[in-house]
């Protein structure tokens, strides 16, 4: 490691964010329009446009509330202007995203019409625009920055060197007392006994079990296979995996040899303290960054194996694969190719300071593969149908 | 030039980086420790499948990545194409 300190944005609230986004959040489907029309007359600033927000109710409601008000909140973002189609539930998000202390202000189409509120809302962006480019990045330490990680497009090159990579980053950051986390409920189906082993406590195990158990009987009430029948899948086979135990350890090779999990989360639930968390997520990409980003997460690995273009609008997508081939013929979309590691060229220890050194160069301000190629997927994971 | 990796010093099988053909003597590398490893190969690997690092009887465990990823229900050769073949999973 060459430096284990950064320059980034230490926020009201003490987190530390590595982007200075000006985030103009819709409340719902219907205030999408609105947000962007702010976002083309404001430079700068960035609209987050998604599909949900009306009707939701019990448990899918909870998880709605918690994902915008967690994307508002996430020390990436440096003030937040919200729009909603009522005053309501557009003041249930400001005010969630209030409690960090940063500046948040929220507006409502009913009454005034969207061109009024498009203007009085596009007065508060420019004001927080120019209060954000005048923040200033200082010294913060690495272990400041929290970090999640899932694979995706995954082949025998994932479990053989980037997963491991991303491994031995993770132990390096989890020892010097960073927060972590993984997740990919269903990517673990048929090696959740493997996981549930790797808790730090019989309770954060507990905690993992209710979850995995949790998404089986999801699974099963929604009348699929029981997709741990078909794990590994025919793809896997051919390229060589032969059981789900093998598929289970290529994909926790993401959390290293030593580290184990403090506790297992919920969707978009923020970690109470640091070292490495479970969260519960869906293995698509774009979700579960989403859901990352929401619990307050500010850089991402993702190692890939046949290539993945997902990114995140918030939180930063650093992209590793040891596939040859892709880090050739995709190389718009990686940051790191640690393919040497399959020719016996690099060791597993030099691929983690490798990776740790471009997490490094991004908090500082290297913009990702993701973020200049405008990949700004950012979306909800819905529950059940609305009302 | 390598041919396979094995994870771990545990590991009875590596796993091939390349295509191997069968009769080679092919060279490899643990990632752990770096030290070399060579096996005669008895069947053609294919990129990313398993190669077995010692004799496997049915019944053993297939240790890699340092764990137990299935049992052996027909035995394997040392140099022998670890697959669907000779390995079950210990779940169903």
């Amino acid at each position: 490691m060459s430096s284990t300190k950064v320059m980034a944005y230490r926020r009201e609230n003490g987190r530390v964010g590595i982007r200075n986004h000006v985030v103009i959040l819709p409340l719902d489907d219907l205030s999408n329009s609105a947000c962007e029309k702010v976002a083309f007359n404001i430079k700068g600033c960035k609209a987050l446009p998604h599909a949900y927000g009306r009707l939701q109710f019990g448990e899918d409601l909870e998880l709605f509330f918690r994902t915008l008000i967690g994307t508002g909140a996430n020390p990436n973002v440096a003030a937040v202007v919200v729009i909603g189609i009522e005053p309501e539930w557009t003041n249930r998000i400001v005010e969630g995203i209030a409690k960090t202390g940063k500046p948040v202000t929220g507006f409502s189409i009913e009454r005034n019409g969207e061109i009024k509120t498009v203007e009085m809302a596009s007065w508060k962006a420019k004001e927080y625009m120019h209060l954000a480019s005048e923040l200033k990045r200082e010294e913060c330490d690495l272990s400041e920055i929290w970090v999640s990680t899932k694979c995706g497009e995954s082949d025998t090159t994932s479990g053989l060197a980037s997963n491991p990579t991303v491994g031995n980053a993770f132990d390096k950051l989890v020892g010097m007392g960073a927060t972590c986390s993984f997740g990919e409920t269903s990517e673990i189906t048929g090696g959740e006994m493997i996981v549930k082993e790797r808790a730090a406590t019989p309770e954060a195990a507990e905690q993992f079990m209710a979850l995995f158990n949790r998404y089986a009987d999801m699974i099963d009430r929604n009348k699929t296979d029981d997709l741990s029948g078909s794990q590994p899948t025919k793809g896997n086979i051919v390229g060589g995996l032969t059981t789900i135990e093998e598929k289970a350890m290529g994909n926790i090779q993401k959390i290293g040899k030593k580290c184990k999990y403090v506790g297992a989360l919920d969707k978009a639930v923020t970690p109470s303290g640091p070292g490495l968390w479970y969260m519960d997520s869906s293995s698509a990409a774009a979700e579960a960054v989403t859901l990352w980003a929401a619990a307050g997460f500010v850089a991402h690995f993702f190692p890939t194996g046949q290539g993945n273009i997902i990114g995140n609008p918030i939180e930063p997508v650093i992209k590793l694969t040891a596939n040859p081939r892709t880090a050739s013929d995709m190389s718009e979309h990686i940051d790191y190719d640690c393919s040497a590691i399959l020719r016996g060229e690099m060791t597993l220890e030099e691929s983690g300071d490798n990776l740790m050194n471009m997490l490094v160069r991004t908090c500082n301000g290297r913009l990702t593969a993701q973020e200049v190629l405008g990949h700004e997927e950012f979306v909800l994971t819905k529950l059940y149908e609305s009302a | 030039m390598i041919q396979f990796l094995i994870h771990e010093k545990s590991d009875v099988v590596g796993v091939a980086t390349v295509e191997i053909k069968a009769g080679e003597t092919a060279k490899g590398l643990y990632m752990d420790s770096q030290s070399e490893a060579e096996v005669k190969t008895l069947h053609d690997i294919p990129l990313g499948h398993k190669i077995a690092m010692t004799d496997l009887q049915a019944g053993d465990s297939v240790i890699k990545y340092g764990a137990d990823i299935g049992k052996v229900v027909a035995d394997i050769k040392k140099g022998g194409h670890v697959h669907t073949q000779n390995l079950k999973t210990r779940r169903w």
